[in-house]
């Protein structure tokens, strides 16, 4: 193991374990903010024990993926110092932009929606988790335009060595930040929806409270539905992108070692074989990359080693292919997990329409195990964007082997992989139990123990 | 007319001294939460106080953090990866002490209980320790090489002096919460925290006039910037005198003045030290990194200031509100956690 290869370890892993936490937070809170709107407009309670029970187990986990961001902010240095030398001065902005605009949001005013029930009036109260929620929009906004930089640099000038920032407009205006940024917040949309909608459907089918989770099932789901075919829309703007900007990794993505010929057919199926750079087995769909490349029934995507050699030329001897089953795969595991999620979505809300939810067991069962995919599908697409960028961290100007820190040591990547990855196994253990425990319990628990703490167990009078 | 890297540097400052202003006082509530309190109930009272705060309080390392990535990339490179070892532990610490507060109350035995006040009690001393250690090392001077990379032996982390810096810091830290303690509590607590916080400023007296010796012959503290330095310290040293004297006449909101006073002019004085450098080679004066060879661009720099001055009285303003809202005593009533 090098420490090259260490630091990567410990960097994806870190970074899709971050990654389970934040989308669900983005989601839940939103659909939070949604519910307390509807108390604070019909005044009908259920309403607002639906707002304090989901919002429940969005502070728990709120309060993971805040702590595991932390790290991430802090191994861009640690792990990644050349890359940060290199890249800082326009990096670091929007990251600096994120922590000042969007972190202070979030952590101030979850702080005075948790303890503020009581203490501000509806409307203020409300304003506060509609804050939260635009915080971590905010913060999605800005860590994605740093993320767009590393896929398509733009807006800096290279002097002394290092990119320096010459156009902080054309970090905001990059193209790859208008198809990547509704994409992620989309998914997390859904994310959060199918969240909702699972832990609904569980207690659906164990008959408690019945009425409450079929509410908040049809909520999530209008949520799920909408925002499932946001994220198809969304990801096939991506897709079109990446024609322009990184062909090679739409090519790996497909599998495409040779030119696709015109029309290119969309390979839904292959045994890739990247020793001998062919596939051994293929099931191809006539016309269809075509159509995901360019929205058009003809037109040829290059494959992988036409690119190689044009990469060969540009940016001199090296190898431009990335990991082409990881990319191959991740996207196809992506894309079929948002399709069946749209499907079930929709039939979810058919079934509440008509009345037969609570009718359909089967259904029900589905949606408790749907649960996971969003998160799959999360964890697929970034490590499709991410495996596919390589070799680079920045796309086409620096690799990720010139990334690293010099002068840390595999003992102290050793170190630090095996106790953050302990310390994580740690919290996801505890945070599963903490949800299963809450779950059970249901909605009218969390409403009494907000009551019982008011209760005054030590009453001395005594104020300020 | 100031130049802008000069400016963020005194921004950094800023961050710096308001996260220790901040999160100081949260870290010592959390460290009094193991001394102080008698029973369950009392653990719980203080945990909340700082229930509404801690996580804002936080975002001011990260915005400090964020702050030298974007004006001083090589600083933000240099510090991060020469102190790898340390900032997991901060990280670890930072890590279970931000659940802990959350978790700790979602079940009720008390073995589930007093497992998590460990860890915010672990959680709240370990990184003030570290940073202390951290301040006082880069004052003190790392092995920084041409390529500003340090390459540095353990001794060059932990010595005598780092170690009393760390401690100096800490007991700072402590303080701060306890006197926050006697203002947010009421009752036998907040008698205990204000009797414990009287003999603690004169523990911290001590601790501070070594580190302030020690820094004489260990760094140039007072070579480099003569006059600013005796005056902060001279400031430094009537802060926790007044701290005396209020907490005597229970006057506690000016006491808690001053402890922050003392935290803030100590964190003011080491940045002061350092200026304009801002990580000192131990190897060679002229690899020392500086807010001049350190420094983003100035475009980039221009743009984060013009940002910065838009969003800081914002944000001031929100968390000022937020601490207005919870202004009240926690007594046992309306406790979250």
């Amino acid at each position: 193991m090098s420490e090259l290869f260490l630091a990567r370890l410990q960097f994806g892993s870190t970074t899709i374990f971050h990654f389970l936490f934040v989308p669900l937070s983005i989601g839940l809170v939103f659909l939070v903010a949604v519910m307390e709107t509807l108390y604070v407009v019909k005044g009908d309670d259920m309403y607002k024990r639906m707002a304090k029970f989901w919002g429940h187990l969005f502070l728990i986990n709120f309060a993971v993926g805040v702590v595991t961001g932390i790290i991430q902010e802090f191994q861009f240095g640690m792990n990644w110092s050349e890359y940060s030398r290199f890249v800082g001065d326009v990096f670091g902005a929007p990251l600096a932009i994120e922590a000042l605009l969007a972190f202070f949001m979030e952590s101030t005013f979850i702080g005075l929606w948790i303890f503020g029930w009581d203490r501000l009036s509806k409307k203020l109260h409300l304003m506060c988790i509609w804050l939260v929620s635009l915080g971590t929009l905010m913060s999605a906004l800005w860590i994605l335009a740093a993320n767009s930089f590393m896929q398509e640099p733009v807006g800096f000038v290279i002097r002394n060595g290092r990119a320096e920032m010459n156009d902080f407009f054309a970090l905001l205006t990059n193209p790859q930040l208008f198809v990547e940024f509704p994409h992620v917040i989309f998914g997390a949309l859904a994310t959060g929806a199918f969240f909702i909608g699972g832990v609904s459907a569980y207690k659906i089918l164990r008959k408690q409270e019945v009425a409450f989770f079929k509410k908040s099932f049809n909520i999530a789901m209008i949520v799920a539905f909408i925002s499932g075919m946001g994220v198809a829309f969304s990801g096939h703007a991506q897709a079109k992108h990446l024609m322009e900007s990184q062909p090679m990794k739409m090519a790996a993505s497909e599998a495409l070692w040779e030119d696709s010929g015109d029309p290119a057919a969309w390979t839904a199926f292959a045994l890739v074989d990247s020793t001998n750079q062919e596939n051994a087995f293929e099931i191809n769909i006539p016309y269809a990359l075509s159509y995901l490349a360019y929205e058009e029934f003809s037109g040829e995507v290059p494959g992988m080693k036409t690119l190689q050699k044009e990469y060969e030329e540009k940016y001199g001897e090296g190898n431009y292919i990335p990991p082409v089953k990881t990319t191959f795969w991740s996207f196809r595991i992506m894309v079929g997990a948002g399709m069946l999620m749209i499907f079930t979505s929709f039939l979810g809300l058919l079934l509440n329409f008509y009345k037969k939810l609570e009718y359909s067991r089967f259904y029900l069962k589905g949606m408790v195990w749907l649960i996971s995919f969003p998160f799959i599908a999360n964890s697929a697409g970034w490590i499709m964007t991410e495996i596919g960028r390589q070799p680079w961290t920045v796309f086409g100007m620096m690799t990720t082997s010139a990334s690293v820190s010099p002068n840390v040591s595999k003992a102290s990547l050793l170190f630090s992989f095996l106790s953050f990855t302990a310390i994580y196994t740690v919290l996801a253990v505890l945070l599963v139990y903490l949800f299963v425990r809450e779950i059970k319990k249901g909605s009218e628990h969390t409403a009494h123990v907000d009551k019982e703490v008011a209760v005054d167990p030590f009453d001395q009078g005594a104020y300020l | 007319m100031i130049a802008l890297n000069e400016l963020w540097f005194i921004l950094v400052a800023v961050l710096f001294v308001g996260f220790f202003f901040l999160e100081g006082f949260d870290f010592g509530v959390g460290m009094a939460s193991r001394f102080l309190g008698r029973n369950e109930l009392e653990r719980r009272i203080m945990v909340n106080t700082i229930g509404p705060f801690w996580d804002a309080n936080e975002v001011w390392l990260l915005t400090g953090g964020g702050a030298i990535f974007a004006a001083f990339p090589h600083w933000y490179a240099t510090m991060f990866s020469g102190y790898y070892i340390p900032f997991v532990f901060v990280l670890l610490a930072l890590i279970g002490r931000g659940v802990a507060f959350e978790f700790r109350g979602k079940v009720d035995t008390p073995k589930w209980i007093k497992s998590w006040d460990w860890v915010v009690f672990g959680g709240s001393i370990m990184p003030p320790f570290l940073f202390g250690v951290l301040f006082t090392s880069i004052l003190r001077g790392m092995p920084i090489d041409e390529q500003m990379n340090i390459h540095a032996k353990f001794s060059d982390y932990v010595n005598v002096y780092t170690v009393l810096g760390g401690i100096t810091v800490t007991m700072l830290c402590f303080l701060h919460g306890l006197v926050f303690l006697t203002l947010k509590t009421v009752g036998d607590l907040q008698e205990r925290a204000r009797e414990l916080a009287r003999k603690m400023i004169y523990g911290v007296l001590v601790s501070l006039v070594a580190f302030v010796g020690l820094s004489n012959f260990e760094t140039d503290l007072f070579s480099n910037r003569g006059v600013v330095s005796v005056l902060l310290v001279g400031l430094i040293v009537l802060s926790y005198l007044l701290a005396i004297v209020f907490l005597k006449k229970q006057r506690d909101g000016w006491a808690f003045g001053m402890t922050g006073a003392g935290i803030a002019l100590t964190v003011s004085t080491i940045f002061a030290a350092l200026f304009p450098r801002v990580m000192i080679s131990s190897i060679d004066a002229a690899y020392n990194l500086t807010v001049y060879n350190a420094s983003s661009g100035n475009y980039s720099l221009k743009v984060m200031t013009i940002v910065a001055l838009t969003l800081l009285p914002f944000v001031l303003g929100y968390q000022i509100w937020s601490y207005y809202v919870f202004r009240k005593r926690v007594d046992g009533k309306d406790m979250i956690y």
